[in-house]
């Protein structure tokens, strides 16, 4: 087992680099870059200057192994450095941002608890919300409740997040005034009462994605327990007069829950792209919104850090789904 | 292979004369596929909505013209409700919705025949390489798992942004925007279908007739394309129906935030995204697109569902 994720490790280094270098190659070599918009009316010689001050007078592949270090080196540095109070960093360049000019991992920094409680909040949903309906519908196969959760799901799937969450506000938020339609980033929670508020406003987004998370999730949940349920293991337990409920809820959720486990790892790190949908929606100042952002504003520095760190987490997360499943699974043995 | 419901509405009539009568010779393989396709409600409705939508798509501006008005008749019907003479109301420059939703849909179904189309042949031909050729096998997966660790739908929106410009100036804005568009889905989304292919022909060329084959000196060429490909047909079927749905929903996710088609060339992702602004007012204008995109996929969903099973001669036979 560690020599396999030893392994994967290794073998994830050369596809995180080739991935950095794609996604570095699209955005410089694509002609919309922010240099090809300075006003035509700028004298060339202050064209240079802006260019040199932003760095982009370098070749191509120059500023791509100084991004690399600035990514891999200098700013786990200055994240140390900000842990310890050391200063092994001292001054060197970090990234920044083209639009404020600011560290883009400071940008991060600020962004990351709006997207991990908003979001976060909304994949834990979904999950709680599609474990029971994948059981019982498996439990019940082609019963009244096993064909809503069929529809629930297939309707889960198709409608998009940003009509079901416009559906949302419109219903919960135009209509009936239960919650507010924007997220407000500036809410600090202090006491009983801006607790609930907190909880108002993180309501119609966590619906939103939760639906959503937990219509793809009880589908899994619901094959691999009908998997499971005519396995023989299964009929020897019943035979030893064992309740219906040890059988089911020990035996072969255990057993079922193994590959439920690995999907509902794949999918923390999509939560963050679906996740530039809805907080693009309802006003959460995230991650998703500050791709949305740079996107924007052209910021290059900042899409090329947050396109890769969205890279870093898919591969992380893959590499966590296999080594879980090996864990979880004594059948399976990867050396 | 592209259009999957013209080719199973055809084996409608076949069915109709009596099979009953003759037990003694089988049905061919497209009567017994179009009988287990029928068994699945979902799939029915699903094909029949499809149908619909796109005959409505399609044909509806033919039936339903109604005659430009001038600026000034048009700031006179601004944001009108539902009406005999606007179904589905009017947006707030005076346009007749039913007629935007109708162009939209057709540029919105392009989208995603396009799309996938695209994406299931770089997808077959990909799995098929790395499925017969051993030595592609390593490098092409390689890639494949590095396309499926990108982050797409940043991808999606950085492409678009940096290349719309450019492509628009040199095939014009309309035009432009539906090749990048097409071209850049079609480009993120073939790696399911190149791992379903290839899995199929790591399966398929140990079988005995591509032995046969091979031993009688067929040249890898011949093989693919004779005995090969026609036996990966169902799986790159189901996979072809479900990319038209994934195409359409996020074209419709890049429109809505406001990288995809421009406003006079909608689709209804576009037109959520328009109608965005006056959801308050009138929801209508959100809800005609957001649901049109609903069915579609809906139903294309439910339709490769009964595909999925119809195409798997182990249910089939049941």
């Amino acid at each position: 087992m560690l020599t396999f994720t030893l392994r994967r490790l290794l073998i994830s280094i050369p596809t995180l680099l080739f991935i950095s270098l794609v996604i570095f190659l699209l955005v410089d070599l694509a002609p919309g870059s922010p240099l090809s918009e300075i006003p035509l009316t700028v004298p060339p010689d202050v064209r240079q200057k802006m260019m040199e001050a932003l760095g982009a007078d370098q070749p191509v592949f120059v500023r791509y192994v100084l991004w690399l270090r600035q990514f891999f080196i200098v700013e786990p540095l200055y994240m140390l450095d900000g842990w310890f109070g050391t200063n092994m960093a001292g001054d060197q360049q970090r990234i920044l941002s083209w639009q404020s000019r600011v560290p883009v991992f400071t940008i991060i920094g600020q962004r990351i608890p709006q997207t991990l409680t908003v979001i976060g909040t909304a994949y834990l949903v979904g999950v709680l919300i599609a474990l029971p309906i994948g059981i019982y519908s498996a439990y019940r196969q082609y019963s009244l409740f096993d064909q809503f959760g069929t529809l629930f799901a297939m309707i889960g799937f198709s409608v998009p997040t940003f009509f079901s969450g416009t559906l949302f506000i419109i219903i919960f938020a135009v209509w009936l005034g239960w919650f507010p339609t924007k997220y407000n980033t500036q809410l600090q929670v202090v006491d009983w009462d801006t607790f609930l508020l907190q909880l108002r406003q993180m309501a119609l987004p966590v619906m939103t994605l939760g639906l959503a998370n937990a219509a793809a999730i009880s589908r899994y949940m619901r094959s691999s327990m009908l998997d499971n349920m005519t396995q023989d293991y299964v009929r020897t337990a019943r035979a030893k007069g064992m309740t219906e409920q040890t059988v089911v809820l020990k035996h072969v959720l255990r057993n079922s829950m193994i590959p439920v486990v690995t999907v509902i790892a794949l999918g923390i790190p999509s939560i963050f792209g679906g996740a530039i949908i809805t907080e693009n929606l309802f006003g959460v100042n995230g991650i998703g919104a500050a791709l949305i952002g740079a996107i924007n504003a052209s910021d290059l520095p900042m899409v090329q850090t947050l396109a890769f760190i969205f890279a870093a987490l898919i591969v992380l997360f893959n590499l966590i789904a296999d080594v879980l499943y090996g864990l979880l699974d004594p059948r399976i043995r990867y050396d | 292979m592209t259009d999957v419901s013209p080719q199973t509405v055809k084996a409608d009539p076949v069915t109709k004369p009596e099979p009953a009568l003759k037990l003694e010779k089988p049905a061919s393989a497209r009567i017994a596929i179009w009988r287990q396709f029928r068994t699945h409600k979902g799939a029915v409705f699903g094909l029949a909505v499809l149908t619909l939508l796109v005959l409505a798509v399609l044909i509806g501006p033919y039936f339903w013209n109604p005659e430009k008005l001038t600026v000034a008749k048009a700031m006179a019907v601004r944001n009108k409700p539902p009406s005999l003479q606007f179904p589905l109301g009017t947006d707030q420059l005076g346009r007749d919705m039913l007629q935007r939703m109708m162009q939209a849909g057709k540029v919105s179904l392009a989208v995603g025949f396009v799309a996938m189309s695209i994406a299931i042949t770089v997808g077959t031909t990909i799995g098929v390489l790395a499925g017969y050729f051993k030595r592609l096998d390593g490098p092409l997966m390689r890639l494949t798992d590095m396309f499926l660790a990108l982050p797409l739908i940043p991808l999606l929106l950085v492409m678009v942004m940096l290349f719309r410009d450019d492509i628009a100036r040199s095939l014009g804005p309309e035009l432009g925007a539906f090749v990048l568009i097409c071209l850049a889905i079609g480009i993120t989304s073939w790696m399911q279908a190149a791992r379903i292919v290839r899995g199929e022909v790591l399966a398929l060329k140990e079988r005995e007739y591509v032995l046969a084959a091979r031993s009688i000196g067929a040249l890898p060429r011949r093989i693919i394309l004779r005995h090969i490909l026609p036996n990966v047909v169902s799986p790159v079927m189901v996979a072809a129906t479900l990319g038209v749905a994934e195409a359409i929903i996020t074209e419709s996710v890049l429109s809505f935030l406001g990288l995809g088609f421009p406003p006079d060339f909608p689709t209804w992702g576009r037109l959520l995204f328009d109608g965005l602004q006056y959801m308050q007012l009138y929801p209508e204008r959100v809800i005609w697109p957001g649901l049109a995109i609903s069915l579609t996929v809906l139903s294309v969903n439910y339709i490769g569902d009964g595909l999925r099973d119809a195409l798997d001669p182990r249910i089939r036979g049941r």
